[in-house]
């Protein structure tokens, strides 16, 4: 959207450094996230990746104190600038977890929510809000079953509704980078699968950043893929090659099941 | 591994059958009841004070007890009447100080649970919340005597016995508000963050709604710790004796000193000679059930807004 052309990154860390106290969790962290693309970050637990998730649009430091060096940009704009408003950078860049985490709230209030958090209330007529409601439950193929049901709480629905609900609450906001950590793992097979084919669908229009456990799913859905090991990045390729001919041991290991 | 597995026999080394019950089981059971047996007779125990003294008061004060004994006011130097005063100038005090304690105390819990960072000041300030509601409530008067009565010269007065009671529920309050605060979902919170919600539109949107219930629990049960104690208010505004009209709903102004039920109850088995013998009794009763009036009240609420929220 407002990304400079010459970059083919929508995100680029260069040596980045994250402590939580004395623990440092990530290491020396070089990567450039290309625009468009699914992105997915593997590793064990513990390796950092869904830290490295969290920096991209700073939600780390809501969780406790954290300090880090090195830079991240994000459309080409280094957020640790002094001008950067975090509300911003969040509104651009939004996350969806591991739990589906609806608002208690009905569904039609859920997906204007953050609409409201950036709109002074005058602004907002139901015309506007209703047009945003339609245009984000169809983008996430949530209208057809919801449309009628618009008034029940969006913690009623089921888990595979509720976590397109999260994700389609983050597109009024015309975001440009969508991170989700591990966003099926609640999910049975059915809403795995119906959330990936969202991701599919997603893809070229948003720029998606996934933390998966699963390596099958990083293979399905990601085009490109970043192993990480105890902070490190050890290795970051098309998610193809990765798989088939990793040129790092321990990335080979990790993906025949060796630990992990 | 085993090669030459046999088929298990029907007994066990010592040729009894499999799963049958051994001494050291049959202990265990033993001690199992006697367990059970304890905690139960435990909580009998603390029951039945409770009960015996509830009803022992209810007898006692049964002939006293009528609406005329809650509309009346004292009469023939207090030997004879209602208690009218005493109870208006309770509801005063208590309807005061918890509209002067209440929005200080929730909203300085939120700056604690939502915005403080984890610094030694802030620390600091924890511990001294935490002190402060175990300070015995004589020391709250004698706080409220000097800053209050004599220092702000609001004299003995209704303000100053109020101003009291808000400063000694007020530590409480903060404890309760932090509680419910805490007990919204961390996840609720990351939604907000993760569209770009501020602080306040997090709290106002998402964490305020959710807590609202328990906050108001922990308002309400206050009421019936202000309404109890009377120290703090024999020192500060509450007096002896106060003539008052019958039924009448404002009778005290501010700068006026009142009569409050913990100290009317006080002052009659106390201080006055000849009282009909079931007007203390009836006064305790009045003053229990109000406070169990109010704290089934708040159970009420707490129930109702629980059942209006699901997550």
């Amino acid at each position: 959207m407002s990304a400079p052309a010459a970059s083919p990154f929508a995100i680029e860390t260069r040596a980045l450094n994250l402590w939580y106290g004395s623990f440092q969790a990530l290491k020396g962290v070089t990567v450039g996230i290309r625009h468009g693309q699914i992105t997915s970050l593997i590793g064990p637990s513990g390796c950092g990746k869904t830290t490295l998730l969290r920096c991209f649009n700073r939600v780390n430091e809501r969780y406790g104190e954290v300090r880090t060096t090195g830079d991240i940009e994000v459309l080409g704009r280094n957020i640790y600038a002094a001008d950067v408003s975090l509300i911003e950078l969040r509104r651009s860049v939004g996350m969806v977890f591991q739990r589906p985490n609806p608002l208690p709230l009905t569904v039609y209030e859920n997906v204007v929510f953050a609409l409201r958090l950036h709109t002074p209330g005058r602004q907002l007529t139901r015309p506007t809000l209703d047009e945003a409601v339609e245009r984000a439950l169809t983008e996430t193929g949530l209208w057809k079953d919801l449309k009628d049901r618009l008034r029940t709480r969006a913690t009623d629905l089921q888990l595979e509704q509720q976590q397109k609900l999260c994700i389609a609450r983050l597109l009024p906001l015309r975001p440009d980078v969508i991170l989700m950590d591990e966003p099926c793992s609640a999910l049975d097979v059915e809403g795995t699968r119906a959330i990936e084919d969202l991701m599919a669908e997603l893809r070229g229009r948003y720029t998606i950043v996934i933390v998966t456990h699963s390596m099958a799913q990083a293979r399905r859905v990601s085009d490109e893929c970043i192993f990480m090991l105890l902070g490190e990045l050890v290795e970051h390729r098309r998610t193809a090659e990765l798989f088939l001919v990793p040129q790092d041991r321990r990335t080979a290991e990790y993906i025949e099941g060796r630990y992990g | 591994m085993r090669t030459d597995a046999q088929p298990r026999v029907a007994a066990g080394p010592d040729g009894r059958p499999p799963f049958a019950e051994t001494a050291y089981g049959r202990r265990k059971l033993r001690q199992e009841s006697a367990a059970r047996a304890v905690f139960l007779a435990m909580t009998l125990l603390m029951v039945a004070p409770l009960v015996a003294i509830v009803a022992h008061l209810v007898v006692e004060a049964w002939p006293a007890l009528s609406l005329e004994f809650l509309l009346d006011v004292p009469r023939n130097r207090m030997t004879e009447g209602g208690i009218w005063s005493a109870l208006v100038g309770t509801i005063y005090l208590v309807a005061i100080s918890l509209a002067v304690a209440a929005p200080i105390g929730v909203l300085a819990a939120v700056y604690l649970n939502e915005y403080a960072k984890d610094t030694w000041f802030n620390r600091i300030i924890n511990l001294a919340v935490i002190n402060l509601a175990g300070v015995p409530s004589i020391v709250h008067a004698l706080f409220g005597l000097g800053a209050f009565v004599y220092a702000a010269r609001f004299g003995f007065s209704v303000m100053a016995a109020s101003l009291t009671l808000a400063i000694m529920t007020l530590p409480v309050i903060i404890a309760s508000t932090r509680e419910a605060l805490a007990a919204v979902p961390t996840a609720f919170r990351e939604a907000c963050w993760n569209v770009g919600a501020s602080r306040w539109q997090t709290i106002r949107g998402v964490v305020l709604p959710n807590s609202i219930s328990g906050i108001l629990t922990g308002i309400i049960l206050q009421v019936s710790r202000a309404a109890g104690e009377t120290a703090p208010v024999m020192f500060t505004g509450a007096v002896l004796y106060k003539a008052v009209e019958r039924g009448s709903l404002f009778p005290y102004y501010l700068d006026d000193q009142c009569m409050a039920l913990s100290m009317h109850l006080y002052v009659l088995t106390t201080q006055v000679p000849n009282v009909a013998h079931a007007i203390p009794y009836a006064t305790a009763v009045v003053l229990l059930g109000s406070v169990l009036l109010v704290n089934a009240a708040a159970i009420g609420l707490r129930v109702w807004l629980r059942n209006r929220k699901r997550w």
